[in-house]
């Protein structure tokens, strides 16, 4: 592994923390703002964070469900697979 | 004025084949400045109708603007304009021409007045683009045969279409159309078909990514938003076109999500984008189809700066699996910046392009209050970000070291990406131009506080989703089957089979043939032979005793 700072341990724990902190502040910052909801789903609490969230796992998963049946080596049709 | 007879779309065609015998400085000279001069006529024609005149009995205005057509024909000057700027140093001699070929019949069929005008720029882009596809060598011969096919049938049912319409109308005028007649649905279809529809979706991800690094760029570009556009104008506000944008936005991210190579996931995310914009143009309201006209702009510019960077890496490495991919961060600064710019305003991060123009289609599902659509567009962008937004810059410049260490790439393509990039988020702070670009005028304020903290959460949510779930994501060196399985494998080997049982049958049949003919010969033999019954000689007694035979029982039958 090469020593750039961008991939050291230490860094890597430190981006982690801001990550998370920033999650916590656009969380905090929902309650700051004046919202005028369309829906009522939109206005329980954190609305985008865990939408967003559970909408993405629930993608990765379809996903993955879905490769279990279409997901063939890049081989297959014989012409890919070759750089360039 | 010039500006008010002169044919932006014809400039640039021509400006292509010009490209083709020239050299050196003057060949970059012209590539560059057709697209702007394009681009000044553009903007200072007046609206109406510019040409007009009739030929075999039809009506046609083959150069007309409005608001509409004038805000795609801008987008496409300025990206064929980015786009050559990136290509200057292709080698190959016929990319840059056809190019500049395909987006000017792209030009052509966006100011078409007419549906007979637009048919002949629709077609010369479907030759222009497989141009640019063949330019990319040996390895791109049978996809652009894919791509040419499914683009000869999408040209069949519109040329269908608008055959049927013109006989049942009288009028090569292209409005608003209802779903009415099988001539309309026909006209959808063609249209659908370049938009990168389902069913035939695949032809877009199969095709795209085996242009060269520059094509890519080009390709992204011209024949999907000349789709949006003549769906905005053909098809504002039917409501099939909701639920083919939200399957298009999905197919995109899941397929996407599961993809290896770079630019294939790019090529999915193109038709993950056009399915926003024809989620928009099926809400049909004015703020809906000023979000999708303004996604199909902010897109085309965040897309080709995408797919620069990935051109760029793909120029420098040679490499285009993420598999093979990572670190490049540490040699490639300025791709990794500018990919990672085009990465957030695809997302459509506050500040970039992509904020300003997606938050009007949300708002007008909103508004329409259409729960479902809305909460779709949500889990959509969220989905965005995670299979463009991080995925992409993630396994190209970061994620692992994979040990290279290539350079930047040439002046020109590091001033296409920078020039595109500072568009990117120049248009997030000051959308005042864009908005005022849209078919509709508006007065919606992107940026208010409920809008950026709620977006911010969704999209730094799922950044949060994949990390956790990164392990789930790692690329493996597979493909995931798509539609094309049908045309590509299904139908051929159903041929191959074909071919098999009739060599088969022609066999048998040769077989039960001589078993046949033997049987024959041995009749006749038996039947005519040398001293068989009918060729031996006979008596005359006994034809005699025959002949009074035949005559009695022909008495008997006519006296019975």
């Amino acid at each position: 592994m090469s020593g750039h700072w961008l991939v050291r341990p230490d860094t890597l724990r430190l981006l982690w923390r801001v990550f998370i902190a920033v999650l916590v502040l656009t969380v905090v910052a929902e309650f700051l703002v004046a919202h005028h909801p369309h829906f009522r789903v939109e206005s329980v609490p954190a609305f985008g964070a865990w939408y967003g969230f559970l909408a993405c796992a629930g993608m990765i998963l379809f996903a993955k469900g879905l490769a279990v049946f279409l997901k063939r080596p890049d081989t297959y049709y014989g012409e890919e697979g070759s750089d360039g | 004025m010039a500006s008010a007879w002169l044919h932006p779309g014809l400039l640039v065609v021509l400006a292509g084949f010009a490209l083709a015998l020239l050299r050196g400085p003057a060949r970059a000279a012209v590539a560059l400045a057709a697209p702007l001069a394009a681009l000044w006529i553009v903007l200072a024609a007046p609206a109406g109708v510019a040409w007009s005149g009739t030929w075999l009995g039809l009506e046609l205005r083959p150069l007309a603007y409005d608001a509409l057509s004038r805000l795609f024909a801008v987008i496409f000057a300025l990206m064929a304009f980015g786009g050559a700027l990136f290509a200057l140093n292709q080698k190959s001699r016929l990319e840059l021409p056809a190019a500049l070929v395909y987006a000017g019949s792209a030009i052509g069929a966006v100011l078409a007045g007419d549906l007979v005008t637009l048919f002949v720029f629709w077609e010369l882009m479907a030759v222009g683009s497989t141009l640019v596809l063949w330019s990319a060598g040996a390895g791109a011969y049978r996809a652009s045969l894919r791509y040419m096919a499914i683009h000869l049938l999408g040209g069949v049912l519109l040329f269908a279409g608008i055959a049927g319409h013109v006989a049942a109308t009288g009028s090569t005028e292209f409005g608003r159309m209802a779903l009415d007649a099988p001539a309309h649905w026909l006209i959808l279809a063609g249209f659908l078909v370049n938009a990168g529809a389902p069913p035939l979706s695949a032809w877009l991800p199969d095709a795209y990514p085996e242009a060269s690094w520059s094509g890519m760029v080009f390709l992204s570009a011209f024949t999907t938003k000349t789709a949006v556009y003549v769906l905005l104008r053909g098809f504002p506000g039917t409501e099939l076109l909701v639920w083919v944008g939200l399957f298009m936005v999905f197919y995109g991210i899941v397929y996407a999500l599961l993809e290896n190579d770079m630019r294939r996931i790019l090529a999915y995310s193109i038709v993950n984008q056009v399915g926003f914009m024809v989620t928009g143009i099926g809400i049909g309201t004015e703020m809906a189809l000023n979000g999708a006209a303004a996604h199909a702009f902010t897109h085309i510019i965040y897309k080709a700066l995408l797919l620069m960077s990935a051109g760029s890496v793909l120029y420098a490495t040679g490499k285009r699996k993420c598999t093979d991919l990572g670190g490049l961060f540490r040699t490639m600064p300025l791709t990794t910046v500018c990919g990672t710019i085009g990465a957030l305003a695809i997302s459509s991060f506050p500040l970039t392009s992509g904020f300003v123009s997606k938050s009007m289609i949300s708002q007008a599902a909103g508004d329409g209050h259409l729960l479902w659509v809305w909460l779709a567009l949500a889990a959509a962008t969220a989905g965005v970000f995670l299979h463009a937004g991080i995925k992409f810059p993630w396994f190209v410049f970061f994620q692992r070291d994979s040990g290279l260490r290539p350079h930047e790439p040439p002046l020109n393509m590091r001033l296409a990406m920078l020039l595109f990039a500072a568009l990117c988020i120049g248009l997030g702070i000051f959308y005042q131009p864009l908005y005022a670009l849209l078919p509709f005028s508006t007065s919606f304020v992107p940026y208010t506080g409920s809008h950026v903290v709620v977006q911010l959460e969704l999209l730094l949510f799922s950044g949060l989703a994949f990390f956790v779930m990164l392990p789930m994501l790692q690329r493996t060196l597979t493909i995931t089957l798509d539609v094309d399985w049908f045309y590509r494998r299904l139908a051929p080997g159903l041929v191959a089979a074909g071919f098999l049982a009739l060599g088969a049958l022609g066999q048998a049949l040769a077989t039960a043939g001589d078993g046949g003919m033997r049987r024959i010969k041995a009749v006749t033999l038996a039947l005519h032979g040398p001293q068989a019954l009918f060729a031996r000689t006979w008596t005359t007694g006994g034809m005699a005793l025959w002949a009074a035979l035949l005559l009695a029982g022909y008495l008997l039958v006519v006296y019975l």
